[in-house]
């Protein structure tokens, strides 16, 4: 047998993972032995969005290697175990667990360390660094005690972390060296939109000045001391003053390295000995920089594994190899619900370059555009509002089809901008993360579908919106046969128009071929439930009774058997003895079978349509209101038993969850609405799978939204932390008219929040940030819910009118439905089955 | 105005044709026993089919939701959501299945 090439990979980072896809694309790793040594004790993740762990995501959540990705090709990996030496004579690196490999080719991605100025106290109790999941992990802890945190760096790590402390709870300063935020990136105008915006979000920025030192008391971090004489009180201390390549190992076993660091490499990655390459933030590129950001380590990535397929297969296939010259450095900032991008030449560094600048600082916006002599695009800085990043960077180089000056208008102002990306080239480079051109997204067909093919949209995702752009629209995406309009399209045509019936919209906004008809059963639930979203009247008179789903139309499920079941609303799944005597009595009274159901309350079964008002009319008089288990509307609030009795508990989760459950009770939403709270961490009452959970802290209440039981579960996403009971109120009542706004029909809020563009950031930008300003208007319309609520079931009874409908037959009002017969079984009734069985039809 | 239905060779007087809401369905008892869907449509057209939904065998299809397509009127089963179209009977959904279909009359 041939002599099979051992292949040895040191750092599993995501550059490194990006290698090994090579390799297996190329098929390098059937032809190889691959062996890895990754120093983290997890396999590589998403280091991008490390700072979304903050966000509820899962450590397993960030993973970047797919499921038996390794087993399938074979590949060795060793987690926990960092190379500790490397001996080229004779082709072996050694291990921290004294492994001893021989290799043929070597790659070294072994990423970057956070840099820590050399400050007295820098190593106290307290003090972190941001680069792993490890080091956050150990943030979370620490934060749990502290109640100020400090970040050394303004840069772009620097304000993730100052996000992610001030996310924790935490009063947060940012204390940056340079005269502004964000240096590298942003010039001094976009610096002070970048101020004003980072300030009004509540954290305390000191620009100008450095860290002299951290004060510690008994070897713990109580605040540091300025070059400025200042000095700031805080708990913990973050670095994140840059980054530095991690090259150590290269030094030691004699490779090139630059000046300031970096493993130096080639154009095709190969350092001074051929058989070693280096990958990633460690290398020193031919161009004589070291990359910080992913998508140049990709590209690095794509050149090795091109460079070392080629060589394995002989001098002949060398010939047009891929190789890496330098990269573009454009970045898009993703967090602490701030656009700020950057790209191409920003700083306005080529000769006799132009700007053209827009500033509006009373909204904190500034964009800035480079442009040569002859209006070519060379780059810009955009703050505030990052909305034109993805087409604008793709122009870069290119002579934009409009002025820059219209370009760096916002919406609206000025002439509307008719700037398409159809209007890009084939080859501009739509995703800079991985390098793909809008000719290769035009040749698939939709967005999975590029994902998978060229990688596009999977690093940072600023490009997605791009792509969908370019990419064919679904041939229609109407609701039904009658309209051809989304749900959240008629909801807006709906509250714009302030129509108030369902034959007027349809007449009016219906398909040609469906105006004048009688609509269909898709979209008359639909459209009764925004008109009762956005009016809140009783829901069977005139019209509406023709549009409600037949369990509204009676206010009760329809069983198998065409007979009803009846759940009185118990909020909180709190109940009074008597309260539980009369459901008993009234069970009792009409034979019906009664069960716990899964959402803390009581549901009666069994009961025919001629039956109901008699029922209901016990159940009002003791105090019970319909409980909507037959509407698209809120459920239960489930609720543990909380501080007042449990040894755990930290709030009282019972008075919370009937608060909560009173408030939006006969909420018409696109689909039912689940909640729960929990009293403490433990979370008795599972508020995570709910489509707003709350879950109580030492100093109030966390914010959970959707989350899912059922066919697909999902866990809840964290929202917002620590929220005073009114902040948690304000917060739900936005988040549920966004929802009831936006999603489709029959959208749970977990699907909602999948297919959301932006997902949670998003969510949050809108509803915690306000960036659309929509907030008072969804207060104002949860206020008008709150007021106009009535219980179904009491406005029902009073009037004969309404009462007319709860009859068997027309023609024989007194007469019960003899097809709806029942058997006994444990005590209780089934329904009788055999009644119904005719031939053709089998009994389910 | 008197809704009128035949059945086994004879109009028989069902209720007052306004009781009806016009998108929706009620149920009315035949002298047999078995049960009939009487439904008006927007323009105050009138139609009657065997109430029992044959998916299931329960008497139901009178309190399922009216719709239109290419014209042509039909109910939604509130069960499992077949559609049967008014005027024959037919199954939309199934084409091996139908429901009998009742003249009717205002008189
Ligand atoms: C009665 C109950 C079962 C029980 O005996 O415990 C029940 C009964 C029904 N569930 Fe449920 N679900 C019940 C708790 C749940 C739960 C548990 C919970 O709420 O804590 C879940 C999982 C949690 C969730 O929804 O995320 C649940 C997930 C579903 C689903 C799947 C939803 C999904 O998004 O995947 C459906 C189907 C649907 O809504 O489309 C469903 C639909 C139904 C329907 C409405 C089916 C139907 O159309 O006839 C059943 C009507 C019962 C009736 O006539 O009263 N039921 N159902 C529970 C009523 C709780 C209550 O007091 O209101
Ligand atoms: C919070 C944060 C946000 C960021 N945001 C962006 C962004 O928006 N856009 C962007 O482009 N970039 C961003 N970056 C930078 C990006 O994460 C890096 O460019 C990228 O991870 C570099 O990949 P790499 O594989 O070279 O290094 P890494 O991902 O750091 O991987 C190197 C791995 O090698 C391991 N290693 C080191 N020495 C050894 C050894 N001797 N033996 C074995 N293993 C070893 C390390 O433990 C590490 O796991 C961000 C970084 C951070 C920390
Ligand atoms: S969630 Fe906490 S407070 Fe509530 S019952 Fe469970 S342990 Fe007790
Ligand atoms: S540009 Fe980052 S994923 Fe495409």
């Amino acid at each position: 047998m041939a002599h099979m090439p051992t292949i040895v990979l040191v750092g599993h980072g995501m550059v490194g993972q990006r290698f090994l896809e090579a390799l297996a694309d190329r098929g390098v790793t059937e032809r190889a032995r691959i062996v890895v040594l990754c120093e983290e004790p997890r396999p590589a993740y998403d280091r991008v969005r490390l700072t979304s762990y903050f966000d509820g995501k899962k450590p397993d959540d960030l993973s970047m290697v797919e499921d038996g990705f390794m087993a399938r090709h074979g590949i060795e990996l060793h987690l926990d175990d960092p190379a500790e030496t490397i001996d080229r004579e004779a082709r072996t690196v050694t291990s921290r667990a004294g492994r001893v490999i021989a290799y043929d080719t070597l790659v070294l991605a072994t990423g970057s360390y956070p840099f820590v100025p050399p400050v007295p106290g820098k190593d106290a109790t307290g003090c972190f660094v941001y680069r792993t999941i490890e080091d956050l992990l150990a943030i979370e802890e620490y934060a749990k005690t502290a109640a100020t945190g400090a970040v050394v760096g303004g840069g772009l790590l620097g304000l993730e972390a100052a996000g992610a402390l001030k996310g924790l709870g935490l009063e947060t300063h940012i204390v940056e060296f340079a005269p502004r935020l964000m240096p590298v990136q942003v010039d001094e105008g976009g610096g002070a939109a970048l101020l004003r915006t980072i300030e009004n979000m509540g954290l305390i920025v000191h620009t100008g000045t450095g860290t002299q030192e951290v004060l510690t008391e008994d070897g713990a971090v109580t605040g540091m001391a300025l070059s400025d004489g200042s000095t700031v009180a805080t708990d913990m201390v973050v670095f994140s003053a840059g980054v530095r390549p991690r090259d150590q190992l290269a030094r030691d076993c004699g490779l090139g390295v630059g000046e300031r660091g970096g493993i130096a490499v080639d154009e095709r990655c190969r350092t001074s000995d051929p058989a070693v390459y280096a990958i990633g933030e460690c290398a020193l590129a031919a161009d004589g920089r070291v990359y910080g950001l992913v998508a140049p380590g990709y590209e690095m990535a794509l050149t090795a594994a091109a460079a070392i397929a080629e060589d394995e297969a002989g001098p002949a296939a060398a010939a047009a190899g891929a190789t890496f010259t330098g990269a573009d450095t454009s970045t898009k900032l993703k967090l602490l619900g701030v656009d700020v991008a950057s790209f191409g030449d920003a700083h306005g560094t080529t000769e006799n370059c132009l700007d053209v600048v827009y500033s509006d600082s009373r909204s904190g916006i500034y964009k800035k555009l480079v442009v040569d002599q002859e209006g070519v695009l060379l780059g810009g800085v955009l703050v505030g509002d990052a909305e034109s990043y993805g087409m604008l960077r793709p122009m870069t180089g290119t002579k934009p089809p409009v002025s820059p000056e219209q370009l760096v208008l916002p919406a609206g102002a000025g002439a509307p901008v008719a700037l398409g990306p159809s209007s890009l080239p084939d080859d501009a480079i739509i995703c800079s993360c991985h390098n793909v051109t809008k000719g290769a997204i035009c040749a698939c067909s939709s967005l999975p579908e590029v994902k998978k093919c060229t990688k596009a949209g999977t690093g940072c995702g600023s490009c997605v919106k791009v792509i969908q752009q370019l990419l064919p629209k679904p041939a229609d995406s109407g609701m039904c046969g009658c309209f051809s309009y989304t749900r959240s399209e008629l909801y807006e045509i709906v509250r714009t128009m302030r129509f108030t019936s369902y034959a007027q919209l349809l007449d009016s906004h219906g398909r040609a071929e469906a105006r004048g008809g009688e609509g269909c059963e898709i979209c008359k639930p639909a459209v009764a439930s925004i008109l009762a979203s956005l009016t809140n009247e009783y829901i069977l008179d005139g019209e509406r009774a023709a549009l409600q789903d037949t369990n509204d139309h009676f206010l009760a499920n329809m069983q198998r058997n065409g007979s009803y079941s009846i759940v009185p609303r118990i909020p909180g799944g709190e109940i009074t003895p008597d309260k539980l005597i009369v459901i008993g009595e009234v069970a009792r009274d009409f034979g019906l079978y009664t069960k716990i159901t899964g959402g803390q309350r009581i549901d009666l079964f069994g009961a025919r349509v001629d039956q109901l008002p008699a029922i209901w009319a016990r159940l009002v008089d003791a105090g019970f209101e319909s409980g909507h288990a037959y509407g698209k509307s809120l459920r239960t609030v489930k609720s543990c038993v909380g501080q007042t009795w449990c040894r755990y508990g930290v709030q009282d989760s019972v008075k919370m969850a009937i608060d909560l459950e009173l408030r939006y009770r006969g909420l018409r939403a696109p689909h039912k609405l689940k909640s729960a709270v929990s009293g403490c961490a433990r979370e008795c009452a599972e508020a995570q799978s709910k489509d707003f959970g709350v879950i109580a802290t030492a100093n109030g209440w966390n914010l959970y939204v959707g989350g899912n039981g059922g066919a697909t579960p999902r866990h809840a996403d964290l929202l917002a932390q620590d929220l005073s009971d009114a902040e948690l109120i304000r917060l739900i009542d936005r988040f549920l008219m966004f929802y009831i706004r936006t999603a489709d029909r029959l959208e749970r809020t977990a699907a909602w929040l999948e297919r959301l563009e932006g997902g949670l950031e998003h969510l949050r930008d809108v509803i915690v940030h306000d960036k659309l300003g929509l907030c008072d208007e969804l207060e104002a319309l949860m206020a008008a819910h709150v007021a106009t609520y009535r219980d179904e079931w009491a406005e029902t009874l009073n009037d004969p009118e309404r009462l007319r409908r709860f009859v068997s037959f027309v023609n024989a009002p007194e007469a019960p439905d003899p097809s709806v017969k029942f058997v006994p079984e444990r005590g209780q009734i089934k329904p009788d089955l055999t009644v119904l069985t005719l031939e053709g039809v089998s009994a389910r | 105005m008197m809704l009128e239905l035949s059945h086994a060779g004879t109009w028989l007087p069902i209720c007052d044709a306004s009781v009806l809401t016009p998108g929706r369905g009620m149920a009315a008892l035949l002298p047999d026993g078995a049960q009939a869907a009487l439904f008006q449509d927007r323009t105050g057209r009138l139609y009657a089919i065997d109430n029992r939904d044959p998916f299931t065998g329960a008497q139901v299809l009178s309190r399922g939701l009216l719709g239109s397509a290419a014209g042509r009127l039909f109910v939604a089963s509130p069960l499992l959501k077949q559609r049967f179209d008014l005027e024959t009977g037919r199954c939309l959904d199934d084409e091996d299945v139908s429901v009998a279909v009742f003249p009717v009359r205002s008189s």
